[in-house]
């Protein structure tokens, strides 16, 4: 197994060794003694946009959960800006998870369902306006704020859910498979947006996907995994400038990045295959 | 849903009933049934007709009982089941015993009631109330559980106050299985009422519907008694139908059971 490599830097977002989030020897064993991950070493610096890419079972939901705080190590250490979890919100220093789902409340216009971040946290109303016509500006949603989840196409009701995420002006997003129920049409369109939206914004990205033109496209470094156990096989930087377009997505460069990443998947099964 | 079919959904079941009662009407007639067995539809409207203020009174008396059950089945099951949501051991310890309260036949206990409560009017509402309040608490209390897993991890990472999960999320999440519950239980409190009427059998100037029913009976005035029992049916109808406005009022915006399929 090669060893990772040294940390890349995005092209543009220069914050240098600017560490944002540092997983060490994090792993994970189920209460069944499922051994979801082996220890993991991870650094995610400002401004990177990581893609977790890896076969069913090789723990890259367990993985983003663990450093969304959702689920607890077994052992092992994990520090957001250098401090313990409860620090995070400490001086703006936000992270936000966009879930597979949409998951709005369907009782909930859109601009309701994208104020509840705000609404919880008790900020002023005009403030809060304010913010959820900014957050559906990007996303591409003014003209929907008033229409119910049920009434929206399933990519529309992820842009929504991009929003909400979006509204409390997060430094780091987490996104757990967030286009995978999508036609591809839909979800290439989605890719572009949010590529775009981060390269604006200048945010930090750790994005779970099994699709590996998605991970090609949006990424600065690939985390490729491996299952039972599931553990990081190697990481792969696109050395490929932003901001990215249709262009990218058919050039050489691209199919060259796919075709590595596709021989490491296929090696990452087999690995997984022997200890079955 | 067009216009058209909208008005199949009313002229299709009125059809039926101006048939129905047609067959009855002539069946009665052609041959000649005594009115004591089996009255005529048009003698039963007559009835009802001479007969209104005496009914109508009586429907107000039950009504009164039905309407007082209801509110407090709604009141006291609500808090039951938030109570219920509130903790495991609680819901486990007390559950049962819902349970307990629901299966046992009204009748069975209204004897014992109307001997213990204070007047008869009381013990007519604590019998309606018993048997409305069990679906207000079953059908709140899964409500109340049935939270989308995804929201309220959603409202935990956004570090919500168990008050604003309740307002937030819990209780719209419960709306529309309350407002089953809504259903069900008004028209259960009215069941309630007339069943607890018939065991006490109250006289005098606060009778009810079912006192109108059981004297019918005795001096076999049939066509009263039927005219009664149409009172108490249509009075039925009426509180469901009532529910399904108000559910809609509540829920149309949003939720699958509201909604009109697009054409």
């Amino acid at each position: 197994m090669a060893a990772p490599h040294p940390a890349p830097l995005p092209v543009k977002h220069g914050e240098r060794e600017n560490t944002v989030i540092e997983v060490s020897g994090a792993e994970k064993v189920f209460a069944n003694g499922t051994r979801a991950l082996e220890p993991i070493d991870l650094g995610i610096r400002q401004g990177e946009f990581i893609t977790l890419l890896g076969p069913s079972g090789c723990g890259k939901s367990t993985l983003l959960k663990m450093i969304a705080n959702l689920l607890e190590p077994s052992s092992g250490d994990i520090r957001w800006w250098g401090k313990g979890f409860d620090h995070v919100g400490e001086d703006g220093k936000k992270l936000v998870f966009v879930f597979q789902d949409a998951t709005l409340m369907p009782w909930a216009s859109v601009r309701g369902n994208v104020r509840l971040p705000l609404d919880l946290a008790g900020a002023e109303r005009k403030l809060a306006d304010a913010r959820v016509d900014q957050a559906l500006a990007l996303v591409g949603l003014s003209k929907f704020d008033l229409s119910y989840p049920r009434q929206l196409s399933g990519g529309m009701q992820m842009r929504a859910s991009i929003a909400r995420a979006l509204v409390t002006e997060p430094n780091v997003l987490l996104m757990d498979e967030p286009f995978g129920a999508l036609d591809e049409i839909t979800r290439n369109k989605l890719d572009q947006d949010l590529l775009d939206l981060w390269y604006e914004k200048k945010l930090t990205v750790v994005f779970v996907t099994h699709s590996i033109y998605e991970a090609v496209f949006l990424s600065t470094r690939v985390v490729v995994m491996a299952a039972r156990p599931g553990r990081i096989m190697r990481e792969v930087k696109i050395d490929a400038p932003y901001p990215r377009n249709e262009a990218f997505r058919v050039s050489q460069e691209f199919a060259m990045y796919a075709r590595d990443l596709q021989l490491l998947l296929a090696e990452a099964s087999a690995a997984g295959a022997v200890e079955d | 849903m067009s216009l058209d079919s909208k008005f199949m959904a009313f002229a299709m079941p009125v059809g039926v009933g101006v048939i129905l009662l047609s067959l009855w009407e002539f069946l009665v007639w052609f041959y000649q049934v005594p009115k004591f067995l089996v009255p005529a539809p048009s003698l039963v409207a007559t009835t009802l007709v001479q007969d209104w203020w005496l009914l109508f009174s009586s429907l107000w008396v039950t009504l009164k009982v039905t309407f007082f059950a209801f509110f407090l089945s709604v009141v006291i099951g609500t808090l039951v089941a938030f109570l219920f949501v509130q903790s495991r051991v609680v819901e486990m310890s007390f559950f049962p015993y819902a349970v307990l309260l629901q299966v046992t036949p009204i009748v069975a206990i209204a004897p014992l009631i109307i001997i213990w409560a204070k007047d008869t009017n009381t013990a007519l509402v604590i019998c309606a109330t018993l048997v409305g309040l069990f679906p207000i608490i079953s059908n709140t209390v899964l409500g109340l559980r049935s939270v989308n897993p995804g929201l309220l991890n959603l409202f935990k990472m956004n570090k919500a106050t168990r008050f604003q999960q309740l307002v937030r999320l819990r209780i719209p999440s419960a709306a529309p299985y309350f407002f089953g519950g809504l259903r069900i239980s008004s028209g259960l409190s009215l069941i309630g009422a007339v069943v607890a009427e018939f065991v006490a059998g109250t006289g005098g100037s606060g009778a009810g519907l079912a006192y109108q029913i059981l004297q019918a009976g005795f001096q076999l005035n049939i066509p009263r008694l039927f005219a009664a029992l149409f009172l108490i049916t249509i009075t039925g109808v009426l509180l469901f139908l009532l529910m399904v406005a108000l559910s809609r009022l509540a829920l149309g915006g949003w939720h699958e059971s509201e909604l009109v399929p697009e054409a």
